[in-house]
């Protein structure tokens, strides 16, 4: 089943949610919406799945508009962050719900407790049937639900943050294990997440969002390696921003050449932005930005090393290697290797300015563990 | 106040011994003065010229058409209520609308306004003097001094109890346990009878408790729709002091006693349910 939504806008009080946006999910592929709080995505989820009614814009299923059925027709399979598993009945009974309620081709008592057990053991949760919902932990719970949105045998299957109020570890096994699922069913399936690690792992192509537009669309290869915008590129892994100047198509930074492709950027000012690994440690005494050390944290193997460089002591982080002895305050030389380049012309001056100091926020909330319910 | 000497642990917002000891002494005292006693003094009056007077009160034609009279309009009042109630709660809890607000002020009003008053309109409504009054009356349906007006009083009276009980307890769950139910295929029924009702239905039944104890006792709004007309429009509370103002002082506190009894009832049941759910509601009690 193949969804697409055209030029879905929808508006709350003032803020636009969603602002004219379009998206197309191939049959059996596995997308990801990802954004941070207030982006739409949540929004973008809940009108596919008829939660929501757009302003404007219209919801394919397979060339059907979706609007002309009700919710319950749809044949939508959702998953939502707080499970909404119904409290007082027993596992099975939840998981039997959607196959009970169905009015044609209802199964029989005993064909729908074969498939109840079914799927219980597809969320590997076989003899848990008559627990009810709060005998189990986080993670059981969320495959209840999914176990409960799979056995209507959805057309597609929406996931909203499913992942969203569980710990780091039972996250990570779960991610694993959805990919698993989805290659052995095959669902459509279209799930929320700001969690940017587990968007470029589970899926097969990732949408970002921002502001209620979509900023990107593409696999998780090209969204970390060639991001469109400057949004996508610091919303996704780490980064650093400094301001460069355009010229002759080339960058310089305090009229120093770099070494970098800037397409076709017109003459002015730029940004320049830079992943970790695209800022190397000059060793062998060859030409260099000058910086000054200012921390240093040991990541795994690495050490990530923030700078001071240039005239305007612009920060700059990087990794060496963890043998490499580095002090605060210390002196050396650096070179962009990478990185990309967005000119304040082509890309919105305010887009971009917003992106900059978006990355702070970002961090912030990660460090948090606030960002988007 | 004095506080013991450092022992062991103590609770953060602990108080000493004695500002405890004071506060609980305060508390029964007032309880025991202003409720237990007023309760005692009931039973002893009731039975203060013995057995036989109680069993003839009781035996009355007018106690027992009292009774019924009461039990008439709680088995009216409480089932309307009971259905206002639901629909106003899942409609204010689950849905955005123009005008919730102001819905949800006039929920309110009977718990603001005297119930004399509540009674009053009524009167002003159905009135002689009315539009509506004469034009009933010409079809032959009398509203005051009647059922009908009775009926009607009580369930105005009565109508927040059970809506003010499931509001806080609708929004507080939200709507994502129906949301999964249509999107599971269920209609508007089923996700009613088998999501939305399982989940609230100890506040349900406290509030059909609170409502049923209050149709039952209501004195103020009936009192001035019946017209008293004995065995004929009074109910138990306006029987009480029919009796009262006549000098059947025991007979009085006999019938006093049978309404009490219900009340104890339904106290007893309530509290039963509420060691049930406490924990669900404690936060959002209202009344």
């Amino acid at each position: 089943m193949q969804v697409r939504a055209e030029n879905i806008s929808k508006r709350y009080a003032s803020m636009a949610a969603l602002d004219d946006v379009s998206l197309t999910v191939g049959s059996g592929e596995l997308v990801a919406l990802l954004g941070p709080s207030g982006s739409g995505k949540t929004t973008l989820l809940r009108t596919i799945a008829g939660l929501e009614h757009p302003d404007s814009g219209v919801v394919y299923y397979n060339d059907r508009d979706a609007s002309e059925s009700r919710i319950q027709d749809r044949g939508v399979g959702f998953v939502f962050q707080h499970y909404a598993l119904f409290k007082h009945m027993r596992v099975i009974d939840n998981i039997a719900f959607g196959l009970r309620a169905r009015k044609k081709n209802k199964p029989s008592d005993a064909e729908i407790k074969r498939r109840v057990m079914e799927l219980l053991d597809l969320v590997q949760l076989s003899g848990l049937d008559r627990r009810f919902p709060s005998q189990l932990s986080g993670g059981q719970r969320q495959r209840v639900a999914l176990a409960r949105a799979l056995a209507i045998e959805p057309s597609v299957l929406l996931l909203d943050e499913p992942f969203g109020a569980l710990d780091a570890r039972v996250r990570k096994d779960l991610r694993r294990w959805l990919r698993e699922i989805h290659e052995r069913t095959g669902h459509t399936t279209l799930f929320v997440t700001h969690d940017q690690e587990e968007a470029l792992e589970l899926a097969d192509r990732v949408v970002v969002m921002n502001k209620g537009k979509i900023e990107q669309s593409a696999t998780p290869d090209e969204i970390y390696d060639t991001p469109a915008t400057p949004f996508v590129f610091s919303f996704i892994g780490e980064s650093s921003v400094i301001p460069v100047q355009v010229g002759n198509g080339r960058a310089t930074l305090d009229e120093r050449l770099l070494d970098l492709q800037v397409g076709n950027l017109p003459d002015g000012p730029a940004q320049l932005y830079l992943r970790p690994e695209d800022v190397a440690m000059v060793t062998d005494g060859g030409p260099g930005i000058p910086g000054l050390v200012v921390s240093t944290r040991r990541i795994g193997g690495m050490r990530r090393v923030t700078i001071a460089c240039g005239l305007a002591r612009h920060r700059i982080e990087f990794d060496a290697g963890a043998e490499i002895p580095i002090a605060n305050s210390q002196r050396l030389q650096v070179r962009v290797i990478g990185g990309r380049v967005y000119g304040a012309g082509v890309e919105g001056y305010e887009t971009e300015k917003l992106a900059a100091s978006a990355t702070s926020d970002f961090k912030w909330a990660k460090a948090e563990g606030w960002l988007d319910r | 106040m004095s506080s013991p000497k450092p022992r062991k642990m103590r609770q953060a917002i602990g108080e000493g011994r004695w500002t405890r000891l004071t506060l609980i002494t305060i508390a029964l005292i007032f309880l025991g003065l202003m409720l237990i006693a007023p309760l005692l003094v009931v039973f002893v009056e009731a039975f203060s010229r013995g057995v036989g007077v109680y069993i003839d009160a009781l035996a009355m034609p007018d106690t027992m058409a009292a009774l019924r009279l009461t039990l008439l309009v709680a088995a009216i009042a409480v089932p309307v209520n009971l259905v206002f109630g639901v629909a106003a709660a899942w409609a204010i809890a689950k849905f955005e609308f123009k005008g919730k607000a102001f819905l949800l002020t006039l929920i309110d009003l009977p718990f603001a306004v005297s119930p004399v008053v509540s009674g009053l309109i009524f009167v002003l409504l159905f009135g002689a003097n009315s539009v509506l009054g004469p034009l009933l009356d010409d079809v032959g349906i009398k509203i005051l001094f009647a059922v009908p007006g009775i009926v009607l009083a009580t369930v105005f009276i009565t109508f927040p109890f059970i809506a003010r009980e499931l509001i806080p307890l609708m929004q507080q769950q939200g709507a994502a346990e129906e949301e999964a139910a249509v999107s599971l295929g269920a209609g508007g029924w089923r996700t009613f009878f088998q999501v939305t009702l399982p989940n609230v239905k100890w506040g349900l039944l406290y509030g059909v408790l609170l409502c049923n104890a209050r149709a039952m006792g209501e004195f103020g709004a009936v009192t001035v729709v019946s017209g008293n007309i004995r065995g004929v429009t009074t109910t138990l509370p306006l029987h009480i002091e029919i009796l009262y103002n006549d000098n059947k002082a025991a007979a009085a506190f006999a019938v006093a006693s049978l309404l009490a009894l219900l009340a104890l009832v339904t106290l007893a049941v309530k509290t039963l349910l509420e060691a049930r759910f406490a924990n669900s509601l404690a936060a959002q009690r209202r009344h």
